[in-house]
């Protein structure tokens, strides 16, 4: 313990602690706790417990799981998110060896770009790649007749916008690693008569691996919840985020919502808990 | 003569998809929103170039008093989140024992991958008229009729500090780790007193870690957009529902762009000022991997 207060103000200090714990878990609570309750709304008197809301399949209480528009939702953004996070997991382990182990002028300038996206607002991100793909389909149609569908609101814009700023998370989660790593071990392989891409393949690919699994899980994240950049690119393909706050904005809320929100909940801390995992050090032998 | 071969190709493949990546998602995007938006629709596929979208948004009050609330309420909640987040990364770095410290920092961390929508979701089912809250105090006879906890401008700067104090505590966290605990304790040996050495030695210590919370969090503010609409409700004018409104609802891409261009030039000079006033750089800040 660095310092040594008196008791009352470590004591205030706990609760205050206490309670700044209380404030994140409320709405946490309280959003999922009414998946549970047998009432056909999010609200109390609490009618007693039930699973309807997940396994139910007929109205007026129709389940997530028989929902077609919210597995819909759920089957796109599983597509999203897995093409995000294969994606910018490429491009970050390329930048990670760009940007630690290549000399090149203006290195400086360009590790700024890199970061650049992470300060710029989702919703700019989503409008501006928006108006160039709108511009280079319109342009494409008028001056070639070509229809350039992939370029007008959908699956792949949304990838693509996603991906312009989930690249440098996963950038900078990688380049933390490989600056850990010791160059002796691949100067050792060489020695011993190793080829590059051996080397690359059996010693710095598998030490680099937990920060690429670990990046690739925050990616799939990290997509999995985004809203703001997604709203302005979707097509017709709703990912769940933009299905549930259609239905949370058009029908008003419903306890099914509250289970989807319990569902990604335990799916997202679970894969966080993977991610935490794959990335501690295991012990040195 | 071969091994330099194989590095600049190596280079060359390496720099490829980090310039594809830039530019075509980044730098043109940009540049093209900017173009679009100096120019202005006059007919069907007819245009005139000039700052007439700017001006527009000069001359409409109703346009530069949304960016200016938008603004200084992202301020107030950046203060806030400091104020705030500041003593929970110091007792989890500095007072937790080693045990409760890595739980304690996982709890931050939870709600980080809980999206938006549901944590504000979470607050409407609390605080809303026929809420968690209100039915309490009414079960507990504390009020008599139920109380509409939405709606205003403190819940919805209450939301937004919940939603983004987490970005504050994790680069906070993290300074302060590696702060060594002996400069504390010089700085009491030396005879300073709590506050003293909070403000001289901690602080200074702590600051490219506040630079960057406090980068992030208004950044994640100013660009947000559910917890303003749905804490908020329709009327709770947030700059980034103008944009969404010129886009989506209007159909007015070009004001739209020159909407999203001064956001983007308002968060970037309140970033750049941030930076300056506290002698950092990006590099040494958001960057710090």
């Amino acid at each position: 313990m660095a310092i040594k207060p008196n008791t009352a103000f470590l004591a205030s200090y706990r609760i205050y602690v206490g309670l700044f714990f209380v404030f994140l878990a409320a709405p946490l609570v309280a959003a999922g706790v009414f998946a549970f309750n047998d009432s056909l709304f999010p609200s109390l008197p609490w009618q007693g417990f039930t699973l309807d809301w997940f396994f139910n399949d007929s109205e007026p209480k129709l389940g997530m799981f028989h929902d077609r528009r919210l597995l819909r939702g759920l089957y796109y953004s599983f597509v999203i998110a897995s093409f995000v996070s294969l994606l910018s997991v490429f491009v970050g382990t390329c930048n990670a060896f760009l940007f630690v182990r290549c000399k090149f002028p203006a290195k400086d300038f360009f590790y700024i770009m890199m970061v650049l996206p992470l300060v710029i607002p989702g919703v700019i991100l989503g409008i501006s790649i928006l108006l160039l793909a709108s511009n280079i389909a319109n342009g494409a149609e008028e001056a070639l007749s070509l229809d350039l569908d992939f370029l007008r609101p959908g699956i792949v814009l949304v990838v693509l916008g996603q991906f312009s700023f989930i690249t440098t998370i996963t950038s900078l989660v990688i380049i933390a690693r490989l600056r850990k790593f010791d160059a002796s071990m691949e100067e050792a392989a060489y020695n011993l008569g190793a080829s590059r891409a051996r080397v690359l393949r059996t010693i710095t690919l598998p030490f680099l691996f937990p920060a690429m699994a670990a990046a690739g899980i925050v990616a799939f994240l990290v997509s999995f919840e985004n809203f703001n950049t997604t709203l302005f690119l979707v097509g017709s393909e709703a990912p769940l985020t933009i299905t549930m706050y259609d239905r949370m904005v058009k029908v008003g809320s419903t306890p099914v919502l509250n289970a989807v929100s319990f569902f990604l909940m335990i799916g997202s801390a679970l894969l966080a808990l993977v991610s935490i995992l794959v990335q501690r050090d295991k012990p040195q032998t | 003569m071969m091994q330099r071969d194989i590095k600049r190709l190596s280079l060359i493949l390496l720099f490829a998809p980090f310039a594809l990546w830039i530019l075509l998602l980044i730098i043109l995007p940009h540049l093209g929103m900017f173009y679009i938006s100096l120019r202005e629709k006059v007919g069907p596929r007819m245009y005139e170039f000039g700052l007439e979208n700017y001006i527009n948004f000069f001359t409409e009050p109703i346009y530069w008093n949304t960016l200016i609330r938008t603004g200084s309420m992202s301020l107030l909640v950046t203060v806030l989140a400091l104020l705030l987040g500041f003593p929970i990364a110091y007792y989890i770095a500095k007072i937790a024992g080693n045990r409760t410290r890595g739980a304690l920092f996982l709890m931050c961390l939870i709600p980080l991958w809980v999206s938006d929508l549901i944590r504000a979701f979470g607050w409407i089912l609390l605080l809303r008229e026929t809420g968690i809250i209100s039915s309490s105090l009414q079960w507990a006879g504390l009020i008599n009729t139920p109380i509409e906890f939405l709606y205003n401008d403190a819940t919805v700067i209450m939301g937004l500090v919940y939603t983004v104090i987490l970005f504050m505590i994790v680069p906070l966290v993290s300074t302060l780790d590696g702060m060594d605990d002996a400069m504390i304790e010089a700085g009491y040996n030396l005879g300073g007193n709590g506050p003293t050495v909070l403000r001289r030695i901690i602080i200074p210590y702590a600051m490219p870690g506040i630079v960057s919370g406090c980068i992030v969090v208004f950044m994640l503010t100013a660009g947000s957009y559910l917890t303003p609409i749905l804490l908020g409700g329709k009327n709770s004018s947030w700059f980034t529902e103008q944009i969404y409104d010129q886009f989506i609802t209007r159909y007015n891409w070009e004001s739209g762009a020159a909407f999203g261009f001064l956001l983007l030039a308002f968060t970037s000079l309140v970033v750049w000022g941030g930076l300056k006033l506290s002698g950092q750089t990006l590099n040494s800040t958001v960057a710090r991997s």
